[in-house]
Order: C-alpha cells, then sequence, then structure tokens
C-alpha cells in the first residue's frame, strides 16, 4: 500500500504534446477578432525629473487613435507589498523608459507613432543612481511621500530618507563571537542588477464590456495577486473583486519577472478608458529589460569570524540594494535575504542588516533565487577563504558548520530536517574534490569551486493553495488549480499527486491553467512554494474524491469502507480479491442497486491548503520571535573549470549541484531544474552584464548586447543529485526547488577561479574580460 | 503599394494581400492564422519565429512577406505527416522543454537538420538550435531526445 505507482516516477510532461505541437495557447496567441486595439506607452526619458507639461493633442489628432490617457486619468498607485508604484507617473518620473501616457489605436505601428507624438515637458532632477549616495543625509529623496505609503506590517520604511525598508536580523552577540574568533575576515562584495530573459515577452489583453465586467488575458504568474492588484488599484472606478476576471493560459517562462504586477495594470486601466473593446500591450524586447522587474544589485559587507578548528563564531552582513524606483516587490527580497544572510550555517552569533535603497533606476523586484543568489555569492566566496586562511579544505570547513535539523535559524525558529551534509559529500565526489587536474595545454589551468545554498520560500504567513477536483465519464480527471506552468513541471506534479491518491495515471489527468471565474485560489507561483504548498491542496482535493468514491461503492455494494482501496483505476477490496470495479463505471453515473435506483454521483473534490504555524510579527530590532519561513531547501554545488589564462576564456567542465527537494515527484523535472537553473546561474557570472550609462538609461536592452547562453554555451557536463529527506508536512514529503538551482553557480565559479588563477574577484560578473585583465595586472 | 502574394503555407497555397512592409511572422500570425512561430525579440535574436522558407530556417521576423511570394513556408504544423516526428515523440518522452515558448522554433530548426543529417551528432544537434534561444532547460534534454530519436540503428550498437 505504500508503494508509490506515479509519484516518483519519470512521467513525461502532460504539457509536453501541446509545446512540441505548437499547440499551447500563449496570451499572444488568442484571437480577439477585428476589434482588438493595441497600445503603446509614452515613456519618461529622463531617470528623474519632474513632469511640467503633457500635451497630447499631436496624438490625438493622428487618423486611428482612438484614446490618449495620461496619469491625470488613473491617479492610482498599486503594489503588492507597498504601495509605491503608479499606473503612470504623476508628478515625477523616476526612471528611464517609466510609463507617462498611453495611446490607444487601432493599429500598432500608428498607436508606436502616436506616442512618439505626445509632447511632455519636463524639469530634470538630480538622479540617484548608487545605493552608497542613496545613502547619503543630502541625497535627493526620491519618494518625498514614502512615509505615508501603505505597507505590509513586516517593512520599517525610513521616511524621509531613500530607505523603503530596513530588516535587522541579531541572534547572540556578535561583537562577543568575533571576540572568540581566532581568524575574522572582511571584505565588500558587489552584484550588479540582471534581467530574467523569459523568451515571451510580457502582453496583457484588457476588455472591459458594456455592462462593467473587466476581463484581463495576462502572460503572468500570479492571476489572483493580479486581479487583487487591480481591483485595489482601480476601486475607486468601482470596480472590485466581482467585477474582474483574469485569465493565464501557457506563460513562455517567468524566473520571477512575471510574478506580481507590472505593466499589466497599464492595460488594464486601459480597458476602462476604451470601454466594449479589447486592448492589446505587448512589450518589446527592450521594454522587457527596463520596465518589467530587475533583479536589484547588492553591495554586501561580509564579516566572518571562525575559531581555528573551523567553528563559525559569529558573522555580520551589512547588506545594501539597489531597490530602484519602485519596491512594492523588490522590498520584500530585501526582506528575506534579511531573514536568511546567514546561509545554510549553524551561527550562534549573527548581525544582519538589510537596506531596501531607492535609485532612479529599473523597479528591482522578483527575480529566481528571491535575493539569496546575490548574497550567496559573497558569502560563499568569504567560506572559501575563510576556510583557506584557517588552514582547512573549504568542503571540510562546510561541513563542519552546515546547518542540521533542530539548529536555530537566524530569526530564532527551528530548522526544518535536511540532508545538507549527504548533499554536500555527493556533490564534492561528483566533481572529484581533492584531486588536482593538469591540463596538457601550458596556458590552461583547471580550478575547482564549491558553495552550499539555502533558500526558503518568502510569502506573507497566510499564503494559501486551493483546489477542485472533478472525474469525468471515462474516468479521467480535471483538476483546476491557479499555480502556473511556467515551466517547471507544475501541471505534471500535481497530475502525479492526485493520480497517486485516486490510482489514475498522470496521462489521463489534465491541470487547467487558471481562469479566476473557475479555478480557486492560488496566492501566486512564486518562491519555489508550489509544490509544497498546491501540492497539499490537491492531495486534499483527491483524498476528498477518494472518500466519496468509497462511500459510494460502500453504500451500492456493501463492503466495509476500511477494506475498500484504489488500484490501477478501479476499486477493490481487501477482503474479496474477485472485486475490482472500474471507475469509469460509475464516478459519473453512480451505482444501480437491485431496485433500479442509484447511488453516488459525479465524483469531485476539493482541497486548501495554509501554513497554520507561520507567522510574520517579530521585534523590529532583532526579528527574533515570529516564523517567518515555513521551511528552507537546502545544497551544495561543486564545479570544474578550465581557463586559459592568455584570454581568460572558461569552459565548465563539470557542474555537480545535489539538492535536498524532499520527495522528487517527478525526478526527470527535478533534473530539469538543476540544469537550467544551474545554466542560468552560470550565465549571470559569465555572460550577463548589464550597462547604464551615466544618465541612468540602460545600454543594453536586447540579447545582441545582453548575452544569455546558447546550446553551444552550455558546461561539458552537468551533474544533477537528487537528496531525499522528507519535509514532514510536503506532500509526499515533497519541498521546493525551483530557485535554488542557480544560486550556488556564482560563487562556486569565483572559487574556481581563485583556485585555477589564485585570483579572487568579488565583484560579478566573472567574465572572461574580466580575469584577463586581472591576469595581466601586476600584483 | 499593395502586393498579391502566394505562399504554399504547410503544403496549403495562401493567396493575400500584403504591404510592402509587413513581415512574415505578423502575417503568419495576425493574417495567415498560424500561432506557432513566436514573437520574442522582432530582430532576429532569439529563433522563436522560426520557420522553414523552402526547406531552410529562416527567422520570420527578419523576412518580409513579400520575400515569401511564390515560395514554401514551413511552420511546426506543417513538419508532421502521419503524426508526430520521431524527435517530437521523444522530445514529449524526456520532457525535454519547460516554458515551450521556444519549443516550435526548435522543432523546426531540428527537422531541418534531421533533413539534411538523418544521424546527428549531440554537436551537430548543439550546432543546428544555437540560434534558438531557450532559457528554462540548459538545453541538454533537447540535444539529448534529438540525438535519440535519430540515433542510426545499424551504428547505435558502436557507441558515439
Amino acid at each position: 500500500m505504500n508503494e508509490l505507482h506515479h509519484v516518483g516516477s519519470r512521467a513525461p510532461r502532460i504539457d509536453g504534446r501541446d509545446k512540441v505541437t505548437g499547440a499551447a495557447q500563449f496570451v499572444d496567441d488568442i484571437e480577439f477578432g477585428p476589434d482588438l486595439l493595441h497600445a503603446a506607452v509614452v515613456e519618461s526619458p529622463h531617470a528623474h525629473a519632474r513632469i511640467i507639461e503633457i500635451d497630447t493633442s499631436a496624438a490625438e489628432a493622428m487618423p486611428g487613435v482612438v484614446k490618449v490617457v495620461t496619469g491625470r486619468d488613473f491617479p492610482f498607485t498599486f503594489g503588492l507589498y507597498m504601495k509605491d508604484r503608479y499606473v503612470f507617473a504623476q508628478d515625477r518620473v523616476r526612471f528611464v523608459g517609466e510609463q507617462v501616457a498611453a495611446v490607444v489605436a487601432r493599429d500598432p505601428a500608428v498607436a508606436r507613432r502616436a506616442a512618439r507624438a505626445v509632447d511632455v515637458s519636463y524639469e530634470t532632477l538630480p538622479a540617484v543612481l548608487d545605493p552608497e549616495d542613496a545613502l547619503e543625509s543630502d541625497a535627493t529623496l526620491l519618494h518625498p511621500g514614502l512615509g505615508e505609503y501603505p505597507h505590509v506590517p513586516w517593512f520599517f520604511p525610513h521616511g524621509g530618507t531613500n530607505v523603503a525598508h530596513w530588516r535587522k536580523t541579531r541572534k547572540g552577540d556578535a561583537d562577543a563571537g568575533f571576540a572568540e574568533a581566532d581568524v575574522v575576515l572582511e571584505d565588500t562584495y558587489r552584484v550588479p542588477r540582471y534581467a530574467h530573459c523569459a523568451i515571451e515577452p510580457h502582453v496583457v489583453v484588457a476588455k472591459q464590456d458594456q455592462a462593467g465586467r473587466l476581463t484581463v488575458w495576462s502572460a503572468s504568474q500570479s492571476p489572483y495577486i493580479q486581479r487583487d492588484l487591480f481591483a485595489q488599484a482601480l476601486a475607486p472606478l468601482g470596480l472590485s473583486h466581482h467585477d474582474i476576471r483574469v485569465i493565464t493560459p501557457y506563460v513562455g517562462g517567468g524566473f520571477g519577472g512575471k510574478a506580481g504586477v507590472t505593466m499589466e495594470i497599464i492595460g488594464a486601466a486601459l480597458a476602462t478608458a476604451v470601454k466594449g473593446h479589447p486592448v492589446k500591450l505587448r512589450w518589446t524586447r527592450e521594454q522587457e529589460f527596463y520596465n518589467t522587474y530587475q533583479r536589484q544589485g547588492l553591495v554586501a559587507r561580509v564579516k566572518v569570524g571562525a575559531r581555528s578548528d573551523g567553528t563559525i563564531t559569529a558573522l555580520e552582513h551589512e547588506l545594501h540594494w539597489d531597490a530602484g524606483a519602485y519596491v512594492e516587490y523588490g522590498a520584500n527580497v530585501v526582506n528575506a535575504a534579511g531573514l536568511s544572510a546567514t546561509g545554510p550555517y549553524r551561527i550562534p552569533n549573527v548581525s544582519i542588516d538589510s537596506l531596501c535603497i531607492y535609485t532612479n533606476l529599473p523597479p528591482g523586484g522578483p527575480y529566481r533565487g528571491f535575493g539569496y543568489s546575490e548574497f550567496h555569492f559573497g558569502l560563499e566566496s568569504h567560506m572559501t577563504r575563510l576556510a583557506l586562511e584557517l588552514g582547512i579544505d573549504p568542503v571540510e570547513f562546510r561541513r563542519i558548520n552546515a546547518i542540521g535539523e533542530g539548529d536555530t535559524l537566524p530569526y530564532g525558529a527551528e530548522m526544518n530536517p535536511s540532508g545538507l551534509i549527504e548533499a554536500i559529500d555527493r556533490a564534492a565526489a561528483a566533481v572529484g574534490w581533492g584531486t588536482t587536474e593538469v591540463p596538457d595545454d601550458p596556458h590552461k589551468r583547471i580550478g575547482k569551486g564549491f558553495a552550499l545554498f539555502w533558500k526558503a520560500p518568502a510569502m506573507p504567513p497566510n499564503a494559501s493553495s486551493a483546489s477542485f477536483l472533478k472525474f469525468n465519464e471515462d474516468g479521467s480527471i480535471n483538476i483546476t488549480v491557479s499555480g502556473m506552468e511556467i515551466g517547471q513541471g507544475y501541471l505534471t506534479a500535481m497530475a502525479q499527486i492526485a493520480g497517486e491518491v485516486l490510482a489514475v495515471p498522470p496521462s489521463r489527468i489534465r491541470v487547467e491553467t487558471p481562469d479566476t471565474d473557475r479555478n480557486p485560489y492560488e496566492w501566486q507561483t512564486v518562491a519555489s512554494h508550489i509544490t509544497w504548498s498546491c501540492g497539499n491542496a490537491v492531495h486534499g482535493a483527491a483524498v476528498e474524491a477518494r472518500e466519496r468514491i468509497i462511500e459510494t461503492v460502500h453504500a451500492a455494494r456493501g463492503y466495509e469502507e476500511g477494506t475498500l482501496y484504489l488500484e490501477d483505476e478501479m476499486v477493490k477490496c481487501e477482503t474479496d480479491p474477485d472485486f475490482g470495479l472500474p471507475l469509469r463505471d460509475f464516478v459519473i453515473s453512480g451505482l444501480e442497486m437491485e431496485d433500479g435506483t442509484w447511488r453516488g454521483g459525479p465524483i469531485v473534490g476539493s482541497g486548501s491548503f495554509m501554513p497554520d504555524f507561520a507567522s510574520a510579527q517579530s521585534d523590529p530590532e532583532t526579528s527574533q520571535g515570529g516564523h517567518p519561513n515555513v521551511h528552507y531547501t537546502v545544497g551544495a554545488a561543486g564545479v570544474e573549470l578550465e581557463i586559459d589564462i592568455e584570454t581568460g576564456k572558461m569552459r565548465v567542465l563539470r557542474a555537480a549541484l545535489a539538492v535536498d527537494v524532499g520527495k522528487a515527484i517527478n525526478p526527470t523535472t527535478v533534473e530539469g531544474q538543476i540544469v537550467g537553473g544551474m545554466l542560468q546561474g552560470l550565465a549571470t557570472v559569465l555572460y550577463e552584464d548589464m550597462r547604464f550609462d551615466d544618465g541612468g538609461r540602460l545600454l543594453n536592452p536586447n540579447f545582441t548586447d545582453y548575452k544569455i547562453p546558447t546550446s553551444l554555451d552550455t558546461p561539458v557536463q552537468v551533474i544533477p543529485i537528487i537528496v531525499e529527506v522528507p519535509q514532514p508536512d510536503g506532500p509526499f514529503g515533497a519541498r521546493g526547488v525551483g530557485e535554488h538551482t542557480m544560486i550556488p553557480a556564482a560563487p562556486m565559479l569565483a572559487n574556481a577561479v581563485a583556485d585555477a588563477t589564485g585570483l579572487r574577484i568579488t565583484s560579478m560578473p566573472v567574465t572572461a574580460e574580466k580575469v584577463a585583465m586581472a591576469l595581466l595586472e601586476p600584483v | 503599394m499593395r502586393h498579391d502574394i502566394e505562399v504554399r503555407l504547410n503544403g496549403e497555397w495562401r493567396s493575400l494581400e500584403v504591404l510592402p512592409r509587413e513581415v512574415l511572422l505578423d502575417v503568419l500570425r495576425a493574417r495567415l492564422g498560424v500561432k506557432s512561430p513566436k514573437v520574442g525579440c522582432e530582430r532576429g535574436d532569439c529563433g522563436a519565429c522560426t520557420v522553414l522558407l523552402d526547406g531552410a530556417s529562416v527567422r520570420s521576423c527578419l523576412v518580409l512577406a513579400v520575400e515569401a511570394d511564390g515560395h514554401e513556408v514551413t511552420t511546426v504544423e506543417g513538419i508532421e505527416h502521419d503524426g508526430l516526428t520521431a524527435v517530437q515523440q521523444e522530445l514529449i518522452e524526456q520532457s525535454s522543454f519547460q516554458c515551450g515558448f521556444c519549443a516550435p522554433g526548435i522543432v523546426v530548426a531540428a527537422a531541418e537538420l534531421v533533413t539534411r543529417t538523418p544521424h546527428p551528432t549531440a554537436e551537430e544537434v548543439r550546432e543546428a538550435i544555437s540560434g534558438n534561444l531557450c532559457r528554462c532547460t540548459g538545453y541538454e534534454a533537447i540535444v539529448d531526445a534529438v540525438v535519440t530519436a535519430t540515433r542510426d540503428p545499424i551504428r547505435a550498437g558502436e557507441g558515439t
């Protein structure tokens, strides 16, 4: 009975056929007929300026233009965790590319032309482009109204400054911890901004019909959050949740960039201005880079002390985040890092300050890793340096200090079960840790690097999931949920979980993409929490359906409920081996009794899940007392790297990543997360490099100048390793894995560069150019 | 200014009138109803709009519709003959794609490769799809599936 049939299997993805045949429909593929209107936005050319006047008359006079709107038409703010973002700029603009006005036209080319004809006059203000400058006492304030913005209770904005949130975590006594240490190492690490680069650009189509109903088709990770934020922002127009419907078909990659609400609010607002007509807004690749979210930049000062036996005694971590012009989502990245910037280590004395700093650059926000990729670069570089300074092997040093189940987290709660030591050992073995390779070519060096990682979902304590399940006449199943299939294999995982409970193969289960009118609630598909959270909801729905099935068979056939079980799409009985009733025979029609009456009826189930132990309440000065994170997923990764010391060119010979997923619902899709996430992480350190000019304009908003890896830029070998120490409250023991796999890539690579060349690079990216130039410099 | 063009789209001749500035990608999607080529960058960088023009892969965002006049255009819908190709079946079997936005372009690029090189090596597959950006997969599962699906049954025993 405990043997699993579908959970843990390498079942092919249930959306595989849709995707390889071109059948998969994305928002831009939906037909809206000849009445479809197209929108284009007027963008700020300045990083910081006051808007003096907007003249829309020339644009309005152009043939084919239906409507021109400005901030005056929509004087509304919005935001997920803090309402500091504007539907359209009001009195001032805060980054190059910010939407100031929009044109709706019959034709997209006309809309773009008319947008260029909108005349906006500005008075420029000093632009604050560096987070350190933004902290100066005489720095220009980006948000004089910061003190009044509504925000979640776990944020601590400093009104009258550019610090939108300051998360402080204090555990033990850091000064005393450093006094106990034999070695104390301190340095500063810099991480620039990065772009998500989902291949599908953001796109939204919205229509408010003549009856007032607003429907929004959106390429999003967050249909319910979108409905909620639209309802909040557009409430002055008389709209509430009842009036708004968000439909999200397949989405072409998210990585955090399609979480929350960014440009979609423009589409929703425009629909109310052209009532009766659908209006489409599709971002260009350029806009995709500068007006959605970017991964925030970070300046991190790390100080760690350890005794000569390798035990870490104290950590001080000061994180200054370049959070951009609006931080409605990004401030929670800062918060998450501020709670967890010890990494997966047992450290008795901790002091973390994580500051969310406004700058006149594009809004920062969620990006796969949610702050952890950023702080791990410095932290895990530092751990290797500290180990070497102590004369301890860097892997052994990590083994000594690895956090374990029951250890105290930085904010005081207990660490969940974890297979970190197993992950360390297996990742180290996979890259041949401890052996030295000597290349034949005298111009080449080979180095090895190692890094640990951890990450917890960052979400409100009451983030929740729900699921409906129904059987069809042929015994197949449809499940509705509102998580998003952003590529991770979520639909398949949900089918496997339900299939396990109901003894139906995943290939006979459809899991439908969200429509907030029909699919039940989901907070959003972020935080690597969806397999865990929504998986629990689907499990609950399947269990409820199973109970209905058992009750029906009991009522109609008289078998004791406790003896009935499901196997191979049939109901069977422990006490009657001859009994086998196919589900398809009764899950809709019910079962006929001897007198011709019927029992049962359509089998359905529902499930919902909300953690009941999480709490965001804690002491603002120390973060002690709450339970903000539901659990951490941990792991380890190693790399073997070849460097050409004349050109700096690097080739990843082997990369291994071991992650404790609790239970791999589908090992193939977990490996997909490891291999794909690893390459995304390696790209941030080897190739990608966002450049701004001194006016805050992004210089490389395209794939010609912002390089993401092609099929020719992959490691020679990637070794995915699955560790399974069950998560007690996860479905079949599962916990999240999606984001984690890119976190260790950058520090392990920097550590390998140092191992091969002696060169310690403390700022990302670590490109061939940077390595070659550093090697040329006389020491 | 308008031009009458005829395009043999997935085996069927289609006639329509286009402006000289209209690009093939937009015409395929908005005028001819074929949605599998995707709009990803509109400058030839990402490959999501890849189609075959007389059997050779092109980025349809860089081709004017008038250039396709009298030619054969094949999208992923047109590469299937009797059901899925062996490559498509293996891509499903190995769960190679994730979000799937790049998939139509990659399937088309792989189809062109297999026509010219029936039993490609992994390196040849990487080269063939190197103009198609995928942000999700790390490519390996795609390369493996194409190689597995096209492995020469006679030479398979010798190893590669």
